[in-house]
């Protein structure tokens, strides 16, 4: 039993580097697997809308007529869910967190989506007859 | 006999992490009883069961609570894997055990550090602080999180750790423990903290039984339970044996705490020193069947219980979880019975309280 079991702890650290960092003045350290903020290579994305459906807060929008890809940032929880779907890996999940903000900060990523393959013209006449036929 | 007033307890107040409300009934100072009431963070988490898929769940049931998160993941996929019969590989439970004792390194530390705090000891809070950052950064090089590792799915892990990073993880902890050793030395001998805490809210062993204690809250009074022992995970190839006090007072309970952070230590060491080589995750498809299927985790808090119920479809029809805070409740209002009102913040953060555990 003692007084001051701390004492020499507490010297060594008198002399030491502050044990924090002055964030965000001073940019820290990232692992490589920190799961930071989400990013796309809009240009390999095809807007098939998996990582839509499977993301868990609904943080995702994919326009596949407007050719858009849009993140809310705030709903976002950096699950890495929609980077493991992804089939043509154009989502990547980048080590940087999102700079703090008072609003919704939502991103938008404009890219060009495939053509739709074009149907042969004899059968569309032919399926609105169908269905014309059915409601009448 | 003294005048009776009922001093209002939180759920603001400084010495509180979370928000719980006690009536403090005093007598000249001291408390003769204790009337509890929570409901100020209720979420509504278990709810949400029906609108999140059984694989997307797990995601939630991570964020019950921030500091066994880890531990609430595996529970919710080890009971899903129970209820669809998912045999893990073996790697991956011991991936998932090195985590989990991980997670009760830091979250003893972080409850060391809010001890001090209680105590008033400022800069041994800050320097257990200081420390468990070095396991946070463990956690984000290995699973890319901080505080929400998002790494536990069911059917194993969904990330893999390599060998450098193993032994890494070792180096790190072996050489953090020579810190830790001045830091617990202060807690375990130094006069004015020994004053705080020795014959302070002393909880029976009879009393902690049938109150239903759990964690180290009924260890530190000398009941041999730790669900570890159950052999969830890789616990039995580990040689695992629970620290018991009987003490039952907060010194018993700090000494406990300290005792798991260097057992979890040399758990991890042998965890990464038997670790076998092989897949970390077996595919999951379809729906989750009819069925029920209960399990219970050791938290660092104490004992967990998760219930999933299935029901042939894609969406559970019931999770239920039982967390420690619950249980350890009842137990600290009897300790508090008889104590002095200075004491209470102690005794109240001696059971490790973790309240949005507790309301989900």
């Amino acid at each position: 039993m003692g007084t001051l079991k701390l004492g020499k702890m507490t010297m060594r650290s008198l002399f030491k580097k502050p044990a924090t960092l002055m964030y965000p003045v001073i940019p820290r350290e990232w692992q490589e697997r920190t799961r930071g903020h989400i990013a796309i290579g809009v240009d390999k994305c095809i807007f098939c809308g998996i990582c839509q459906k499977k993301c868990p807060t609904n943080a995702l929008t994919v326009d596949r007529a407007g050719g858009t890809w849009t993140i809310e940032r705030m709903k976002c929880i950096q699950c890495n869910c929609c980077v493991e779907v992804c089939p043509t890996k154009c989502l990547k999940n980048e080590n940087m967190y999102t700079t703090p903000s008072s609003e919704k900060i939502v991103d938008s990523f404009v890219g060009t989506p495939p053509k739709p393959k074009a149907k042969p013209k004899a059968e569309e006449p032919k399926e609105k007859k169908e269905n014309g036929e059915k409601t009448e | 006999m003294g005048k009776r007033t009922i001093v209002p307890f939180g759920p603001q107040h400084p010495v509180l992490p979370e928000p719980v409300h006690l009536d403090l009934v005093i007598e000249d100072e001291k408390v003769v009883e204790a009337i509890p009431s929570i409901g100020f963070i209720h979420r509504g988490l278990e709810k949400l069961v029906e609108k999140k898929e059984y694989t997307e769940l797990v995601y939630v049931i991570e964020r019950i609570c921030g500091i066994c998160s880890f531990g609430h993941g595996w529970g919710y996929c080890h009971a899903v894997e129970g209820l669809m019969n998912i045999e893990v590989p073996e790697r991956a439970e011991y991936l998932r055990t090195i985590w989990h004792e991980l997670s009760r390194v830091h979250s003893h530390m972080l409850w060391l550090g809010l001890l001090a705090d209680g105590f008033g000891f400022e800069s041994l809070f800050m320097h257990c602080w200081r420390l468990r950052e070095r396991v946070l950064d463990l956690f984000e090089k290995t699973t890319g999180g901080r505080v929400i590792f998002s790494v536990c799915k069911v059917g194993g892990v969904r990330k893999d750790i390599d060998k450098e990073t193993l032994d890494e993880i070792v180096s790190v902890l072996r050489e953090m423990e020579k810190e830790l050793k001045e830091l617990t030395d202060t807690f375990m001998n130094d006069f004015s903290v020994k004053s705080r805490l020795v014959g302070i809210g002393v909880l029976s062993k009879e009393d902690a039984i049938e109150l239903c204690a759990a964690g180290p809250m009924a260890r530190a009074s000398g009941v041999y339970q730790d669900m570890r022992l159950t052999g969830h995970g890789i616990y039995n190839k580990l040689g695992f044996e629970p620290c018991v006090e009987t003490a039952g007072d907060c010194y018993a309970r700090c000494v406990v705490r300290i005792r798991e952070i260097y057992q979890s230590i040399d758990l991890i060491e042998k965890a990464v020193k038997t670790i076998p080589e092989g897949d970390i995750e077996v595919p999951v498809k379809g729906k989750a069947p009819k069925g029920e299927f209960i399990t219970r985790l050791e938290q660092p808090r104490g004992e967990c219980f998760y219930y999933a119920k299935g029901a042939d479809s894609k969406f559970l029809e019931r999770m239920r979880v039982r967390t420690p805070t619950n249980m350890n409740v009842p137990a600290m209002v009897k300790t508090l019975q008889g104590c002095d009102l200075a004491d209470v913040p102690m005794l109240f953060l001696t059971i490790d309280p973790c309240i949005s555990c507790c309301e989900r």
